[in-house]
């Protein structure tokens, strides 16, 4: 019994909240010291550390707050907490459906950061996060569709532990999943909303105004944002779980490499790229699952 | 103790002929990689810890120069870049320019050279981090005793 195997089958609900909430955010925070280290790598350079980005959230623990307005802070907070919510709803095995809801929130309350302080750049930079929402909300919520129509249930648990390898039910939506996984880990041709690693024609988008401890709290939200996002991929492969966590680590792989190797597009090619992809892998997967499964 | 660990930077160009803006951009590349340091180009002065100048300050830069340092949150520090941003370099008796970055704002480190070396950029930053280090003890203890100081105001209703 692998150890995810023994947490998808533990029975204390307390524990597993407990295991998800301490363990999530080092998880993300070396996935994402990982990929700081490959990506210097696939630019022939050395690398920052892989402890990297514990380093820079610490660092933003200890400087000073400057808050310009007041409903700012308010929202990241909500931000974050949704996410950990988010987070937990799906490690302790609930409603998927709820889950992408909960998401999406935690998503509309960080836009909602972005539109409460008056800088220019913080505006547009929300105003590409609702854009960029409005493009992978649907393929995620097709995704939580096709897992209900194999295995006839929404619980997150009961996917888990379904016997049949959903992959090869669900190419297309996994597909699709890929193309909207780009985004949502704001990986290279569609990181519109805020700068990640360069320098970009909004200065950091979305964040600009966020400094010192707000800052860390978005840092350490979207680590357990990309837990929860690496974890939907694993419910694909979830027959095995050594072929459910070696598919999440070359996917993520996979997301570096496509991060260095594309420009950034723009917003209405990401959004017609997004939906025709949508359209194209993931109703057109589920429409012929729908008619393959009829008795 | 983590500050030292992941110092992010910014730079601005205050009318500098921009040899030494090519020579900070090169210590990013592959070839110096101070991102190794965990420094990372921001961009953005809210995010920065070091400030890093080039250029003689002349009066259209000067506000931007002042702007940039007061939105920087504290612990921070001022890095100038090049004998311009040091002294006002061979511009220095030219009747539009301040002569020098420390004119406008406190600098902690100064990296001459026309242009500076990247060599010299990447010393006088990693210099810059100790100083970095010191400012933060004492901006923790302004904290405490601005702290101290409203428990007292409270105490005595002086803040209404």
């Amino acid at each position: 019994m692998t150890p995810i195997d023994y947490f998808i089958h533990l029975d204390n609900i307390y524990l597993k909240a407990i295991i998800y909430v301490v363990l999530a955010p080092v998880l993300g925070g070396l996935l994402a010291g990982v990929d700081r280290k490959i990506s210097a790598r696939l630019q022939s350079r050395i690398g920052p550390p892989i402890l990297q980005p514990f380093y820079d959230v610490f660092k933003l623990f200890s400087k000073e707050k400057i808050i310009v307005n007041k409903f700012q802070n308010f929202n990241v907070i909500l931000f974050f907490v949704f996410m950990v919510f988010t987070g937990s709803l799906f490690f302790l095995g609930g409603d998927l459906l709820l889950v992408i809801f909960a998401l999406t929130l935690a998503g509309v309350f960080f836009a909602l950061a972005g539109f409460s302080v008056n800088s220019p750049y913080c505006h547009i930079g929300a105003e590409r996060e609702l854009i960029q929402m409005m493009s992978y909300d649907p393929m995620i919520i097709l995704v939580a569709v096709g897992m209900y129509q194999v295995t006839g249930t929404f619980r997150v648990d009961a996917i888990a532990m379904y016997d049949g390898p959903l992959i090869l039910y669900l190419p297309g939506v996994f597909l699709g999943y890929l193309h909207v996984l780009t985004i949502k880990l704001r990986k290279s041709p569609f990181d519109l909303a805020m700068s990640a690693h360069a320098h970009q024609e909004l200065v950091s988008g979305l964040k600009t105004e966020f400094s010192g401890t707000t800052l860390a709290l978005i840092e350490i939200g979207h680590w357990y944002e990309n837990v929860l996002l690496l974890g939907i991929i694993y419910l694909f492969f979830a027959f095995n779980s050594f072929i459910g966590v070696a598919a999440m680590l070359v996917l993520y792989f996979f997301e570096i490499i496509i991060d260095n190797t594309y420009a950034r597009f723009k917003w209405e090619l990401t959004f017609k790229s997004t939906w025709l992809v949508t359209a194209l892998f993931g109703a057109a997967n589920i429409i012929i699952l729908y008619y393959a499964m009829q008795p | 103790m983590f500050l030292k660990k992941s110092p992010w930077i910014i730079h601005y160009d205050a009318t500098s002929c921009n040899g030494c803006d090519i020579e900070v951009i090169a210590s990013l590349t592959p070839m110096y990689d101070l991102e190794r340091f965990g420094i990372i180009n921001t961009g953005n002065p809210k995010h920065a810890d070091i400030f890093v100048v080039t250029g003689s300050v002349n009066e259209s830069s000067r506000q931007v120069v002042k702007n940039i340092y007061d939105q920087m949150p504290n612990p921070k520090v001022v890095v100038a870049v090049g004998i311009c941003a040091t002294s006002g370099g061979i511009f220095r008796e030219c009747y539009n320019v301040l002569g020098g970055v420390d004119k406008v704002i406190p600098v902690d480190v100064y990296v001459p050279g026309c242009a500076a070396r990247p060599e010299s950029i990447i010393d006088g930053i990693i210099k810059a981090l100790d100083i970095l280090e010191r400012r933060l003890v004492e901006f923790r203890k302004a904290k405490t005793e601005a702290r101290r100081q409203e428990k007292r105001l409270r105490r005595y209703h002086l803040n209404d």
